[in-house]
């Protein structure tokens, strides 16, 4: 830094975390608000100026959407959609991904250069059709139509094979020699190595499946299969004036989310890496 | 022999998840085209007997349609507006948590990045009383320096702006993680180079920064485009893709086709437009891309 603009170390440090305060403000308001006015009084955040806090907290707007609104039940959807969906997910995608980075099968490197390329169609273009197989299957209007398209992504292949080509092909020799079978190789020196990329993996199918929105919206319309987001979508539209009950929704929604996300944080990070280098 | 049969069983690990990925997304993509070809309708939906081929009618359809357009536009002003104003912020972002005299770090990090992992859907109910027109914290906040209050989403003119503006502060810290690491990839003694030969702050930005992180760049920015593209859950929540339509997007419109009026022709068709059009974008920026680093 020369001539006129040499801050001294102390300006930089707070011109720096000024704006680092300033912008993470901006991005926690939204959620701080939201966690602020599910507390409030029906109508108190209609007011002007807005409040920010609640002048009296209750926990009325939650009881009112357990008991009313049937929160309990998408809650309870959206929670055994994301964890089958992200189950189920991981077996087929683990061990899809260790076939294509250690094993050898015909036209193994074809098929993967072939997966890569499907990559830049969006998942939108498949929908119509999409739905009227499943209609065929009698999967519409199921907790099922939602999970099987989700079974295996070419995302998640792609994740476990990268992180998998770095198994030593020694160790795996090793154990075949001992005369272990492949499965067996697999479940007890192949996943505890892949450890790490299966958390990963983890934390992104779950998080996935609980915000998408689009196809649950499509597959489902019987309102007691309802996940959350979709559930939120249809309240949000009948009560456009309930803003702190529409709060309170949003709370259930982002808050588990939020949660397994800060606990789970440097898993989460890694897979955003590792998805990005390659694109 | 036993290379035979290690063979087979490497196909049974596969295998699994290459049925799923051929039944339920190779073969609808395939089948997508074909059935863009069609009258698909309510009635063939009923009686597949119903069904005719129709050749490329419903693009034609939908490229003498107002209402595509329309859509096509919006598409477009959210890509060309939003795109910019995510990655610049994400840049932006990522250059402060990177400096040497940012403290607390992980806490600013996790901070600017907490918006990504929300739900869509929850924060827009969010946004949406955020710009409300009366209560609204924007309008309050615009208030403070004289500014009449906006009807953000309710007038044409202001709908998409809101939608980009909530999409930039949903999305920037995915790519402000990206850029980050590639910062922290770049030598620090290039940087102290620069400064033995006098560069200043910005020329440092300009000449070592830039350059050494337009790789990564371009490969954020292609993903970004791709992914704006396919608007859809913003609109739906905060504007229903009104007023005036100011916010129906392509996907919308396809949604709308082909789940509302069961119009499942014409929705695979507006299908694969924007699928042609997301393609032929990321291959123009991949062009550009390639030729920037071959000079």
């Amino acid at each position: 830094m020369s001539g006129v603009a040499v801050p001294l170390p102390r300006t930089g440090t707070i011109v720096v975390n000024a704006l680092l305060i300033g912008a993470s403000a901006l991005a926690l308001f939204p959620l701080l608000w939201m966690l602020a006015a599910s507390f409030m009084a029906p109508g108190e955040a209609s007011a002007y100026p807005p409040p920010l806090v609640p002048s009296h907290p209750t926990l009325a707007n939650y009881r009112e959407l357990f008991a009313h609104a049937g929160m309990g039940r998408y809650l309870a959807n959206s929670v055994l959609l994301a964890v089958a969906a992200t189950a189920l997910s991981l077996v087929f995608n683990v061990t899809a991904g260790y076939a294509f980075a250690k094993l050898d099968f015909r036209g193994r490197d074809r098929l993967f250069r072939l997966m890569l390329g499907a990559l830049v169609i969006p998942g939108q273009v498949a929908m119509v059709p999409l739905f009227l197989l499943l209609k065929h299957m009698g999967l519409v209007n199921t907790y099922g139509g939602v999970i099987v398209p989700a079974l295996a992504s070419i995302f998640g292949i792609f994740l476990v094979r990268q992180y998998a080509l770095s198994i030593p092909d020694d160790l795996l020799e090793a154990a075949r020699i001992d005369g272990a079978s492949e499965w067996r190789i697999f479940v007890l020196v192949v996943v505890p190595l892949l450890k790490p990329i299966i958390v990963t993996l983890a934390v992104f199918t779950l998080l996935g499946t609980w915000n998408d929105f689009m196809w649950p919206l499509i597959v489902l319309s019987d309102q007691d299969l309802y996940t959350l987001p979709v559930a939120l979508a249809s309240l949000s539209r009948e009560h456009v004036q309930d803003n702190e009950l529409m709060m309170a929704g949003a709370v259930l929604t982002t808050l588990p989310v939020l949660v397994v996300f800060l606990s789970l944080q440097r898993y989460y990070m890694q897979g955003l890496m590792l998805g990005a280098v390659k694109g | 022999m036993r290379l035979i049969g290690r063979r087979q069983v490497a196909w049974w690990f596969a295998a699994p998840a290459l049925v799923v990925i051929g039944v339920f997304f190779v073969l609808p993509v395939v089948a997508a085209l074909a059935m863009s070809l069609t009258d698909f309708d309510i009635y063939a939906l009923a009686d597949i007997s119903n069904l005719r081929v129709v050749g490329v009618r419903n693009y034609v359809d939908l490229l003498e349609r107002p209402l595509f357009w329309k859509a096509l536009g919006n598409t477009l002003y959210f890509v060309a507006a939003g795109v910019p104003l995510s990655l610049g912020a994400s840049l932006g972002a990522a250059l402060l948590l990177d400096s040497k005299f940012a403290r607390f770090q992980p806490f600013f990090r996790t901070a600017l990045f907490a918006p990504v992992v929300t739900t869509v859907v929850a924060v827009a109910v969010i946004w949406r009383y955020l710009l409300g027109t009366r209560y609204g914290y924007l309008n309050y906040a615009l208030g403070v320096f004289g500014v009449r209050p906006i009807d953000w989403l309710g007038d044409p003119r202001f709908a998409m702006p809101a939608i980009i503006l909530f999409a930039v502060w949903k999305n920037f810290g995915y790519n402000m993680i990206i850029l980050l690491a590639g910062l922290q990839n770049i030598p620090r003694e290039l940087y102290e180079a620069a400064r033995i030969d006098g560069a200043s702050a910005f020329e440092r930005f300009r000449f070592v920064t830039l350059p050494m992180l337009a790789p990564i760049l371009s490969i954020v920015a292609i993903l970004t485009v791709a992914g704006y593209f396919q608007l859809f859950a913003e609109p739906y929540v905060m504007t229903q893709g009104g007023p005036l339509q100011s916010t129906l997007s392509v996907l919308y419109l396809m949604y709308e086709e082909g789940f509302k009026y069961w119009n499942l022709g014409s929705a695979s068709a507006v299908a694969f437009l924007l699928f042609l059009l997301i393609f032929a974008v990321t291959l123009l920026q991949t062009r550009a891309a390639r030729g920037e680093f071959a000079r």
